[in-house]
């Protein structure tokens, strides 16, 4: 690459940007130091980032000797993986259906679907919540995952992609042979792959990331995702031990962070595709 | 059935067959939809008329009174108006945040991806988590932002204890999180603007930067920052996460913010027909805020 030279507008644009980034990095930063600080270091409320005297193992013992760390994140891969899967098995048969094929509900579909746009997990909660109570249904992993298993997201997300699709390959297979769902299967899917990996980025962040629903549904701490393991890690931690708060938080946000950094150009567009049609 | 199909043309039958077809594939998400979606969306406006209570057998349609009780509900006020001022604060704030730093970056050549994954960062972090490190960095003795006001003599605030503060703590971290969701947006947004405008634009007299930004690019935008509007205030008015993790509304009821004050009447007091009446508040909310998405997009942002 060219470098081009430093004129004084970039300087400043360069240090403004600097700065900034330095901000968002401070909690990652002091996330980092403070793992691995002891709690009278902690308390001497000093800026230094280098431990003193390395608590970093003694923290992590604590960290995962509360909470079982590693369920939480089994928990959390499982129930996100469920909930993608089932997402993309039952969005992509209905928005081909209504981008493809000519059928009377389809109108009607559409309007089903931009309501369900507008309606927040938060909004069902109750009646979904009492319904799962009357079927003693809580504290299991069915209660995380079902009412996610439909999103209207992915069916308004997946029409876009198949509208734009020309219909002679649709044609071509049928001519072929090949029956509706093989199409779907062989011909639609693969063929839309950059919409569903930027669905699963997207359904992937809003899941892990979610507290309101497990918060409502689990009071077994066998079933907690991530977020709702912290809140259980921060009551059973007496007090302000912040050392092993921050070890324990930073093997909760390491995973999704490491996928992130790995394929951070896919999360990226993926986030900007879903973003600018969401 | 069978003669009925012998009678029709081939036309009609592969018509049928194509219909057929489509119901089937479509029936297992309409199944969930009405399950998932449309059934509990009736059942909440429903139940908002009700004193029903969860544990108790019985309840009754209470007409209006839900909503009587929700208007002079101190609480629920003070939720309303906390949700109002920490979407005014979060929501100009990182756009005009996003925006900033997505023009840097892209007149910047130089670690263009490395900014671009900085910023975004907060957006990839467990959210629960995050707050529980702002918690530590707000803590008022201990806490590395009060020790650092302190090396110039500036007393810091109790960000999250302090009833007058706690709003302003909160949106630091809203923003803190929103902002790179909305420079990708707006990086996305920019991009597409076509470089011969920019050109156009000198040629027409517009020397400046300023003058660039002004004429090409904030009237482009017009359509990407609409929509990064919508999506920052929906979600500042679903604050949650770091209501529950933080503050559970404290002090004083001082951040208590719609969610949240659902949660707690919904969900840990078993209220639910008093919930259903707030959510029912909630949903008229999103309802609006689309409407008015859909009304500005109608007449102010056509820029052809």
């Amino acid at each position: 690459m060219m470098t081009a030279p430093m004129s004084f507008g970039r300087v400043c644009r360069l240090s403004l940007l600097s700065i900034g980034a330095l901000v968002f990095l401070a909690p990652y930063i002091f996330m980092i130091s403070t793992a691995g600080k002891g709690q009278s270091e902690i308390f001497s409320a000093t800026l230094s980032l280098i431990p003193q005297q390395w608590a970093y193992v003694a923290n992590f013992t604590k960290a995962f000797s509360r909470v079982s760390m590693g369920n939480l994140l089994w928990n959390g891969v499982l129930v996100c993986g469920i909930i993608l899967v089932l997402q993309v098995i039952i969005a992509v048969p209905c928005a081909y259906a209504m981008a493809k094929l000519q059928f009377r509900g389809a109108r009607i579909m559409m309007s089903l679907v931009m309501l369900g746009l507008l309606i927040p997990i938060h909004a069902t909660a109750l009646p979904l919540y009492v319904a799962f109570d009357k079927l003693s249904m809580l504290n299991s992993y069915t209660a995380l995952v079902a009412p996610f298993s439909i999103s209207v997201f992915a069916i308004f997300l997946f029409l876009q992609f198949f509208r734009a699709m020309p219909d002679d390959l649709i044609h071509a297979a049928r001519l072929d042979g090949m029956s509706e769902a093989g199409i779907v299967a062989r011909v639609i899917v693969p063929n839309a792959w950059p919409s569903v990996t930027a669905f699963a980025i997207f359904s992937v962040v809003a899941h892990w990331n979610d507290l309101f629903w497990p918060l409502i549904v689990i009071t077994n701490q066998g079933y907690a995702t991530p977020p709702l393991g912290l809140l259980f890690f921060r009551a059973a931690e007496a007090g302000d031990d912040y050392g092993a708060l921050m070890a324990a938080t930073l093997i909760i946000t390491l995973p999704l962070v490491i996928v992130f950094l790995l394929a951070q150009k896919r999360f990226v567009e993926g986030i900007t595709m879903t973003g600018l049609k969401g | 059935m069978a003669d009925a199909v012998l009678t029709m043309s081939p036309v009609e039958t592969a018509g049928r067959r194509e219909a057929r077809t489509a119901w089937l594939l479509a029936s297992p998400a309409i199944l969930l939809m009405l399950l998932f979606i449309v059934l509990p969306t009736i059942a909440v406006i429903v139940l908002g008329f009700t004193d029903f209570e969860l544990g108790y057998g019985s309840f009754r349609f209470v007409g209006l009174e839900n909503y009587h009780e929700l208007m002079s509900d101190r609480t629920f006020r003070k939720s309303l108006w906390n949700t109002t001022v920490y979407t005014a604060i979060v929501t100009p704030v990182s756009i005009a945040l996003g925006l900033g730093i997505a023009l840097l970056i892209e007149s910047e050549p130089r670690g263009r991806s490395f900014f671009r994954t900085v910023y975004f960062l907060p957006v990839a972090s467990l959210l629960v988590a995050m707050a529980t490190v702002w918690q530590y960095l707000f803590h008022p003795s201990i806490g590395p932002l009060n020790t650092f006001l302190a090396l110039f003599g500036i007393p810091g605030p109790n960000w999250l204890g302090a009833s007058s503060i706690v709003l302003y703590g909160l949106s630091i971290i809203g923003i803190w999180q929103s902002v790179g969701f909305n420079m990708v947006l707006f990086l996305a947004g920019l991009t597409a603007i076509p470089r011969e405008l920019y050109s156009a634009a000198e040629v027409d007299g517009a020397k400046s930067s300023l003058d660039r930004f002004r004429l090409v690019t904030w009237p482009m935008l017009g359509p990407t920052t609409l929509f990064v509007t919508t999506i920052s205030v929906i979600n500042s008015v679903k604050v949650f996460e770091t209501v529950k993790t933080l503050t559970e509304g404290g002090p004083n009821k001082a951040s208590e913010m719609l969610l949240f004050t659902i949660y707690q009447e919904g969900f840990v007091y078993l209220k639910v027909g008093y919930a259903s009446a707030m959510t029912v508040v909630f949903l008229a909310i999103l309802v609006v805020l689309m409407a008015l998405q859909y009304w500005f997009l109608d007449r102010k942002v056509h820029y052809t």
